[in-house]
């Protein structure tokens, strides 16, 4: 048992440190979130040439040799700078089920020039209907020649105008909710009869909701094997869950530094409010959440690699409940302790907010992970 | 002790629910229903209908114009009101400065201001708030020096709800700076059109514009718009403060609110099921419920000792801490009950009415921003720390 | 970064528990399961044989004789030990004023009173607490006045734990009442056989006799029997209870307590099933076993800190405050998982061993009284507005 960083690690941290300060002071930020991509490219190039895209890879898929630490030492910076690269999507999701599942021959074209810079991706599982069941697809792919016909919907996909291919989540067999029979396929983002709605999310992302009508691709958009996407799936959006519970880590630190640092300095009644003991007690308890976040971050981190699916899938939920938990609370005593500068736009307070906010709503809630959880040890 | 209505009560309301009916413009009952934003003019319709009726200043005495409802009465017409999904009355006239022209101003005063916030000709916007002075009210500067029969206000005021669709403010000025804090302010009434003032907005966390920073430069007021004597100011703001937390409990709204929220758990889907089927998120909406009606109950005892002839005391600052607590909670699960689709953001839509398609159903858009906005119950009108001092010590006696 | 054992760690667990099969006494073990209380042979029993395998100190360096374990090996050692049923040890000499003694003592006083409590021969307690003098500690007034080479003690202890039991108490006393109040104290051993010492119960709302009031009248100490020098005694304190702060999270019999509260769910009938088929109840359970994960986590990383050679900082308080919370959860959530039949109080089975047959199942009996008995988690040790107060301080610079 070790819980210490490496030098290579902590030299990742201090780099990855280094990044958000240079490129995501706040004003900043709001910069990058207007342009059009809401995303900069050379911040993305020199992501790749810091070798971030492909640390987490194994070397004979191109990769660093990495895993989920350096992915957590990574996020939790994001988290800091609130970073809008859209690296989840990309490399968390979609590099790592090609990884997972793909051919050779989609490893070289797919991951090697995603691990240079030069390809993005996105993961198109989420449908009107299915809230937060995976298996709860109706988007249909059916045969047509040696190849396939993709016609359906799918929602609020993350990146999706950027990417260069979009990984779809697709039934090919089964019936509603089935776990079975459910096949992952790579299409391409500019593919015709797939039509897209381009939108910003509340917290100044980018996502779509994407209307497959009768797209066709051949055998090889195949990713892994047919009818048999469920359980990658689910690992994938399981390693994303933990990806995304240190992205909200660094913004829990972040949030409690600005605000620990306002009510040292905003006065009222002729004191810093931070000598209000209901404040102090407040602040204290969102470094205790901020610190429990940190420590289910880092439980999950060296668990969703376990050969036990049950195990992996403990770890991603239980760090996604004590996320949703701490990032709620932190989020809604920053606003509070900033009292009426909290709801403005002005402050970096209510992004921070806003995006731990929506990270509870990603890949399912509190209560939702709570849920399933709670079904797992049980049957234990 | 009776909790149904007698046969009159139950006539009257009828009566208020023929009214809404006939007279709540169909698009702002819309809009209301739907949870989208208001514009000025919806409000002002809506609440000029109330003034023709006399019932926009439901809370007055018959003295002032007021239709001297009974607490049964005004409970009724409050809660018919949001039933009938008509907008919230803004308070700013009617609950705040309304109540303290008649309570300490001249007759004229009573004479030029009390028929326009009755039939709601004129919008009120409050300002108090100063960038240095929140929670801490009484340390406001902005200043009024009189000369002549005029005060000459400098300063600045903040927060201010609404200001940029204001008529009219109502201030609190120093106009003494070498007394005590609270006993060197005065009540000022002045013309949001008067030289030197100017508006700039604060945009919110949700992309909306409600408040905004109003600065005064030279700004010229009569002297005959002090309300209560020179430096007496605080004695209004105190007694405003009070009527202020009475009305932000929102019960009525929160009753609806659940409501709605009800009726997005069975629109949308959980494991090809109703969410509302789920047994964690449908008891979580049945913990909101008991919270809406232990706060309801709450103020109809409070409003029963007020038919008694006592004046709401400090323990309505209670009925404001729980109230947002739970408006807040029910934004929360609303934008839960959405999950995912709470994530699009569509200003068009949600701010200029654009008529774009929304993203999934037309209530999720709100969700996320609701819930963003709504952090705000909990910090204006005195937030919730500073209702929590104010009970320890008046009430506890800490 | 790694959380899997190495073979050494494994093969040390398993040593760890064969050790606690073959020494701890079944009884002892069973008074765990059913969470009866235990008596002072349960207690001294286990700890004489821990003593003498030389794993009692086993917080302590090699040079005191202690294992000088790293912290893998003492993780381990705790958690296996709560797995097996072991009573915890009591922290008095072990954890408190031995480390003060090898940190602060005379080589004399090192050679005098560590054997013992290593040994687990001599039973300690703790005397800090008066009644004057509980959060406030600095407070205290217990007067010990220097006569020649002894002090004269005069005053009163409370909240003494097992002060009934004990052979030495350890005791913060005033030796110069002129001095600024943390300055004017020193640490004193005092055998509890001293005349002038005497021991009265306080009985706890559970029914039980743990702690005591202790009174000092005219007690001669020998001044050899002082730690430190005189009017350093603070230094002392502050230095013990920030170790008290890490033992106290109590995570293993946490993990244990979730655990059995599964199992009771499991044997709970409900609806003609069982309670572990209410995904209500089982979702609470859920996140009380995540909550004991995020703290064991968070606690391995202040260990892994410490193993690097850092120190505890004041964060460790933050452990207190979680750990004493999970517990007090816990307990809620058993005596809810027993329902009704945590109502019948049992105190014959409760405290001692009668072999009546319990009304409704065996693990009805401690229900509630270990519920009412938990509240003082948050209570002892520093309350949890304290530590939060020192974590403001220390940590956030408030
Ligand atoms: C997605 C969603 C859908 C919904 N759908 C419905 C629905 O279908 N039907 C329904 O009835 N409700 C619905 N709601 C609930 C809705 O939140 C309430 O109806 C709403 O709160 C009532 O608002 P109002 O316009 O009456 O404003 P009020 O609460 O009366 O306030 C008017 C304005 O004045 C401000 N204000 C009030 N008091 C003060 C003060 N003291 N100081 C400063 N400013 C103040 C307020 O912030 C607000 O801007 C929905 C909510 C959401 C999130
Ligand atoms: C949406 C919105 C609309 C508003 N509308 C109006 C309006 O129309 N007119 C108007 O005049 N004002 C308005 N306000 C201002 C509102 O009344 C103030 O925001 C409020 O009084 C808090 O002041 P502040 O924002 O300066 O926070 P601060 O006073 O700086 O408080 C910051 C934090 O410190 C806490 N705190 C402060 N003092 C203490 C204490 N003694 N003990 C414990 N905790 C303490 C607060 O509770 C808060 O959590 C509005 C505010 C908002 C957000
Ligand atoms: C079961 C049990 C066993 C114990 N065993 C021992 C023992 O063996 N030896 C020993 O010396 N002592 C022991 N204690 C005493 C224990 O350390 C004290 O009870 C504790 O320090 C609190 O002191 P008090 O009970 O006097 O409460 P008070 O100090 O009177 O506190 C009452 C309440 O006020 C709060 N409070 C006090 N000051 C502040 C502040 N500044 N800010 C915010 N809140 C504050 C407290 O948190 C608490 O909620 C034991 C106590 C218990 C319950």
């Amino acid at each position: 048992m070790d819980l210490s960083l490496s030098d290579e690690q902590k030299q990742l941290q201090d780099a990855a440190e280094r990044f958000v300060r240079d490129k995501y002071a706040f004003e900043n930020r709001r910069k990058i979130a207007a342009t059009e991509k809401g995303w900069l490219p050379e911040n993305w190039a020199q992501m790749a040439e810091l070798g971030w895209l492909g640390m987490s890879f194994k070397e004979e898929d191109g990769g660093y040799g990495g895993g989920p630490i350096e992915t957590m030492i990574v996020m939790e910076q994001f988290g800091k700078g609130l970073v809008l690269e859209p690296f989840l999507p990309t490399v968390v999701l979609g590099g790592g089920m090609i990884a997972a599942v793909g051919s050779a021959a989609q490893k070289e074209a797919l991951l090697a020039p995603m691990i240079e810079g030069k390809k993005q991706f996105a993961f198109a599982w989420l449908e009107r209907q299915s809230r937060y069941n995976l298996a709860d697809v109706s988007l249909k792919a059916t045969k047509e020649g040696s190849g396939w016909s993709l016609s359906g919907h799918k929602g609020v996909v993350y990146n999706a105008a950027s990417a260069d291919q979009i990984i779809v989540l697709a039934r090919t067999a089964g019936s509603a909710r089935e776990e079975k029979g459910l096949t992952l396929f790579v299409v391409d983002g500019n593919a015709k009869g797939l039509s897209r709605r381009d939108y910003p999310t509340q917290d100044s992302l980018r996502a779509s909701e994407l209307t497959f009508d009768k797209v066709s691709v051949g055998a090889d958009a195949v990713l892994g094997t047919v009818d048999g996407a469920f359980p990658v799936a689910e690992d994938a959006v399981d390693r994303a869950i933990v990806a995304l519970c240190a992205e909200a880590t660094g913004c829990m630190d972040a949030v409690n530094a600005a605000t620990l640092e306002y009510i040292k300095t905003r006065k009222q009644f002729g004191v810093p409010i931070g000598k209000f003991q209901v404040l102090q007690h407040r602040m204290v308890d969102c470094f205790t959440n901020a610190q429990e976040a940190r420590s289910m971050t880092l439980m999950a981190s060296l668990k969703i690699e376990d050969k036990d699916p049950v195990v992996r899938h403990k770890a991603a939920s239980g760090a996604k409940v004590q996320i949703g938990k701490s990032g709620k609370f932190c989020g809604q005593s920053a606003v509070q302790m900033h009292g009426g500068m909290g709801v403005t736009d002005e402050l970096s307070v209510s992004h921070y907010f806003k995006r731990l906010t929506m990270i509870d709503l990603m890949f399912g809630t509190q209560q939702h992970h709570l849920t399933r959880y709670s079904n797992l040890a049980m049957a234990a | 002790m009776d909790l149904a209505f007698t046969a009159e009560e139950q006539k009257f309301a009828d009566e208020v629910r023929a009214f809404v009916k006939a007279n709540l413009p169909a698009d702002v009952r819309d809009k209301v229903k739907n949870g989208k934003h208001l514009g000025r003019d919806d409000y002002m319709r809506w609440q000029q209908a109330l003034g023709k009726k006399g019932w926009l200043v439901y809370t007055w005495p018959k003295k002032y114009g007021g239709p001297g409802f009974t607490p049964a009465q005004r409970y009724i017409f409050e809660n018919v009101c949001a039933e009938e999904y008509a907008p919230g009355i803004i308070p700013f006239g009617t609950k705040m400065v309304g109540p303290v022209i008649y309570t300490f101003g001249s007759e004229e005063q009573k004479q030029k201001y009390l028929p326009a916030i009755r039939e709601s000709t004129v919008w009120w916007c409050q300002g108090y708030s100063e960038p240095g002075s929140g929670s801490d009210l009484a340390s406001l500067r902005t200043k009024a020096e009189k000369q002549g029969d005029h005060y000459i206000v400098n300063g600045s005021k903040t927060w201010n709800t609404m200001g940029h669709w204001a008529d009219w403010i109502f201030c609190l000025v120093r106009t003494d700076s070498k007394a005590k804090p609270q006993e060197g302010i005065s009540f000022l009434l002045i013309d949001m059109k008067t030289p030197g003032i100017t508006v700039k907005p604060i945009i919110m966390a949700d992309g909306g514009h409600e408040v905004n920073e109003v600065f005064f430069d030279n700004v010229k007021v009569p002297v005959a718009n002090l309300v209560g004597k020179e430096n007496e100011g605080w004695t209004c703001a105190k007694f405003l403060l009070a009527n202020e937390r009475l009305g932000i409990a929102a019960v009525p709204q929160s009753k609806r609110g659940v409501e709605a929220l009800k009726d997005i758990a069975r629109a949308e889907q959980d494991n090809g099921k109703p969410l509302i089927e789920n047994p964690g998120f449908a008891e979580k909406i049945a913990d909101l419920e008991i919270q809406v009606t232990a706060l309801e109950f709450t103020e109809l005892r409070v409003l029963s000792q007020m038919a008694q002839g006592g004046q709401p005391g400090p323990e309505v600052s209670g009925l404001k801490i729980r109230g947002s607590e739970i408006q807040q909670r029910i934004t929360e699960l609303t934008m839960e009950a959405v999950g995912e689709y709470a994530a699009p953001y569509l200003p068009g839509l949600l701010w200029h009415g654009s008529n774009e398609e929304p993203v999934g159903p037309e209530y999720a858009h709100l969700a996320a921003p609701r819930y963003f906005n709504t952090r705000k119950t909990t910090i204006y009108g005195g937030s919730n720390e500073i209702q929590k001092g104010i009970i320890s010590k008046m009430v506890l006696g800490l | 970064m790694d959380l899997a054992l190495t073979p050494e760690h494994q093969a040390f667990a398993d040593e760890v528990r064969d050790f606690a099969r073959q020494n701890l006494s079944p009884a002892t073990r069973e008074k765990t399961f059913s969470g009866k209380h235990y008596d002072k042979a349960d207690h001294v029993e286990w700890q004489k044989a821990l003593g003498r395998k030389g794993w009692l100190p086993y917080t302590w360096p090699k040079k005191y004789g202690g294992p000088g374990w790293d912290v893998t090996r003492r993780f381990l050692f705790e958690n296996v030990l709560a797995e097996e049923g072991a009573p915890r040890i009591i922290p008095f000499g072990v954890k408190m004023v031995g480390p003060v003694i090898y940190t602060f003592g005379t080589d004399e006083q090192k050679e005098r009173f560590l054997p013992g409590i290593r040994s687990s021969e001599v039973a300690w307690c703790q005397g800090y607490s008066e009644p004057g003098a509980g959060s406030d500690l600095a407070n205290l007034r217990t007067r010990a006045v220097r006569e020649g080479d002894h002090y004269i003690v005069n005053g009163q202890k409370t909240w003494t734990s097992f002060a009934h039991w004990a052979d030495w108490i350890f005791c913060l006393v005033r030796t110069n009442p002129d001095a600024k109040p943390q300055e004017g104290i020193s640490f004193l051993l005092i055998d509890m056989k001293t005349p002038g010492v005497s021991v009265r119960p306080i009985i706890m709302t559970d029914g039980a006799h743990h702690v005591n009031d202790v009174f000092l009248d005219n007690v001669k100490v020998p001044v050899a029997n002082r730690i430190g020098k005189e009017g350093e005694g603070w230094t002392c304190a502050k230095f013990l209870l920030a170790n008290e702060r890490l033992g106290i999270a109590e995570v293993p019999a946490s993990k244990r307590g979730v655990r059995s509260l599964r199992d009771i769910a499991r044997t709970e009938p409900q609806d003609g099933r069982t309670l572990a088929d209410d995904p209500a109840f089982v979702a609470q359970i859920a996140d009380i076993d995540l909550q004991v994960q995020a703290l064991e986590m968070s606690e391995l990383r202040a260990l892994s800190t410490m193993a690097l050679g850092g120190a505890p900082g004041p964060e460790v308080s933050t452990l207190k405050i979680r750990g004493s919370e999970i517990q007090q959860r816990i307990a809620e959530l058993t005596m809810e998982a027993v329902g009704e039949y945590a109502q019948p109080y049992q105190p014959g089975m409760l405290f001692h061993d009668t072999n009546e047959t319990p009304i409704g199942p065996d693990h009805a009996v401690p229900a509630a009284p270990r519920y009412f008995n938990m509240r003082k988690t948050s209570i002892y040790g520093g309350s949890n507005e304290i530590q939060k107060n020192i974590v403001s301080k220390m940590v956030l610079g408030l």
